[in-house]
């Protein structure tokens, strides 16, 4: 490169990704005041890090040999756990969204009842899951009930909020027709609005699906049920080779959700 | 068009044919019985006196939680900082990581379609499908609690996020603009640096900074698995009952997740 453009006597260089030169030089020298700090405060026992290696060591060699026996039936319960809690809070989850999401879409809803939905889902949205997990099994109780609850009431939040958006985002010309045909306001809901929203809504609810399984694996950890708790004791006791089969069942399970995930969705559009 | 023809002779119109109705309802019937076994299966072992006074327990929580005790805050800053750099460190070494495995996974960059890419994909989709609680529960079981533990769990969690996105934006690259860089008579690497990192550099930067504002808001929670940060202290005060220090953190965290999500939309819409 360097030889045709000699002709000018100037190097080509490609333009920077940031334009202003002061911003650029700001930017790097903020990153590498950061990372020094950053850096020079980490407390690491390198020590302990050392000792770890080996335990590392001996969990990546259990994926060689997952062992699914010794402890199946607690891999069990936990999966079924997980499972039926997955299928039961999504289902809720998204039944209780419809009429959030309706609520706070600003063309279908008035201000008032706008403000309350989206009050709803900013609450729902701004938790971790496994903090309204923590709340949650302290008022149930200890089980999947509790991750049953937290994993509907996260689905809420996330749902609502997307299917607001898509109505916000409607043909409106659509819904004029239907209501100069003279519908009433839930015919307007059926043939006008619910036509142009669903395909997408029941692919964000499949998608969501495969979300909350993935939580399910986690909100065990605080004792909200499901496999998380089987795979805290794994950890505990130092059983790889019970964690490795755990983990390998998940990633089974997700890929196979995903997998279907995208059939269905595909076909829905 | 489905229509019915009514007893006056009238053609009205349907939505539906008649099979397509009774289809949805077989459909309906077997949803519905599926989500009433499972809650069932679900519930099995649950203790309903329990559940009863979950409005009773809330209010009494709540009323614990209030009124908030600020002093606790003192001893927040230092967690906090911790939680900043365990989701910021966590996500630079996720890009370093993830990066060459995009590389690997896109069709339009793999050297090998028949090894590196199924390889580079397996590494996607296993750590996509493992929440970074658990990559922080099996590294602080491995080398000891710490933020160490939680950096590399944020950037496991990563790769694959980042990975994947990247992989995709790299197979949707302009052709075009490949082939006049290759036509030049350049070699891979200048290939892929004048050819392709064009292209997916504003994409690139929104992923990373995307990722980090979701890396924050899981690096908060690490600390309850015993990866450092301000988890770690919610975690002592969740089992000391100490719900008045509870929700000083609970309110740290969310004002803490509330400036990364500005700092991220911000600078997204600025890349954009």
């Amino acid at each position: 490169m360097s030889a045709t453009t000699t002709t000018t006597g100037r190097r080509w260089r490609p333009p920077p990704f940031i334009a202003n030169p002061w911003l650029r030089l700001a930017l790097y020298g903020g990153v590498a005041l950061y990372l020094a700090l950053a850096l020079g405060t980490l407390q690491v026992n390198w020590g302990r890090v050392a000792e770890g290696l080996v335990r590392g060591w001996a969990f990546i060699a259990a994926f060689g040999s997952p062992d699914f026996t010794s402890r199946w039936p607690e891999i069990y319960e936990g999966m079924v756990e997980s499972l039926t809690m997955t299928v039961v809070s999504t289902v809720l989850g998204v039944a209780l969204s419809l009429p959030v999401g309706l609520g706070a879409a600003r063309n279908l809803a008035p201000m008032p009842v706008y403000l309350v939905c989206r009050a709803i889902i900013a609450t729902s949205r701004s938790f971790p899951e496994i903090i309204v997990a923590i709340l949650f099994v302290k008022m149930f109780g200890f089980g999947p009930l509790a991750g049953m609850v937290t994993l509907a009431f996260a689905t809420i939040g996330f749902m609502a909020k997307l299917l607001a958006e898509d109505l916000e985002d409607i043909d409106e010309a659509q819904v004029e027709a239907i209501r100069a045909a003279g519908a009433s306001w839930p015919q307007l809901m059926v043939y006008a609005v619910q036509p142009q929203v669903l395909p997408r809504f029941i692919g964000l609810s499949v998608y969501r699906l495969d979300i909350n399984f993935r939580e399910s694996a986690v909100i065990g950890i605080v004792g909200a049920g499901g496999i998380g708790a089987t795979l805290n004791t794994s950890f505990d006791r130092y059983e790889f080779g019970t964690s490795a089969a755990i983990l390998i069942l998940i990633i089974g399970i997700v890929m196979a959700a995903e997998y279907a995930s995208g059939i269905i969705r595909k076909r829905l559009q | 068009m489905p229509t019915h023809s009514l007893p006056s002779g009238q053609v009205e119109w349907r939505r539906r044919t008649p099979r397509a109705v009774l289809l949805r309802w077989v459909c309906w019937l077997l949803g519905v019985l599926l989500v009433v076994q499972c809650w069932q299966i679900m519930n099995a072992d649950t203790i309903w006196e329990f559940v009863y006074d979950a409005p009773a327990q809330g209010a009494d929580l709540l009323g614990r939680m209030w009124p908030p005790r600020w002093s606790v805050m003192d001893k927040l800053w230092w967690p906090l900082w911790d939680t900043l750099n365990m989701a910021t460190l966590g996500t630079a070494l996720g890009v370093v990581l993830g990066v060459p495995v995009a590389f690997l996974a896109a069709r339009t960059t793999t050297p090998s379609a028949a090894i590196a890419r199924p390889i580079a994909l397996l590494i996607i989709v296993s750590s996509r499908s493992i929440n970074s609680l658990i990559w922080a529960l099996l590294l602080v079981t491995v080398m000891g609690p710490g933020v160490l533990a939680g950096i590399l769990a944020i950037a496991l969690r990563s790769i694959g996020f980042i990975g994947k996105l990247l992989y995709e934006a790299l197979e949707e690259t302009d052709p075009k603009q490949i082939e006049a860089i290759t036509a030049t008579g350049a070699s891979g690497a200048q290939r892929i640096a004048y050819g392709f990192v064009p292209q997916i550099m504003p994409t690139f930067a929104g992923i990373s900074v995307y990722r980090w504002d979701i890396n924050i808001r899981e690096s908060t929670v690490l600390g309850l698995v015993g990866a450092g940060g301000i988890g770690l202290q919610l975690n002592a005060s969740v089992s000391r009952l100490a719900w008045p220090e509870v929700t000083v953190m609970f309110i740290a965290i969310l004002c803490t997740v509330a400036v990364s999500e500005w700092v991220s939309a911000r600078v997204r819409a600025a890349i954009i």
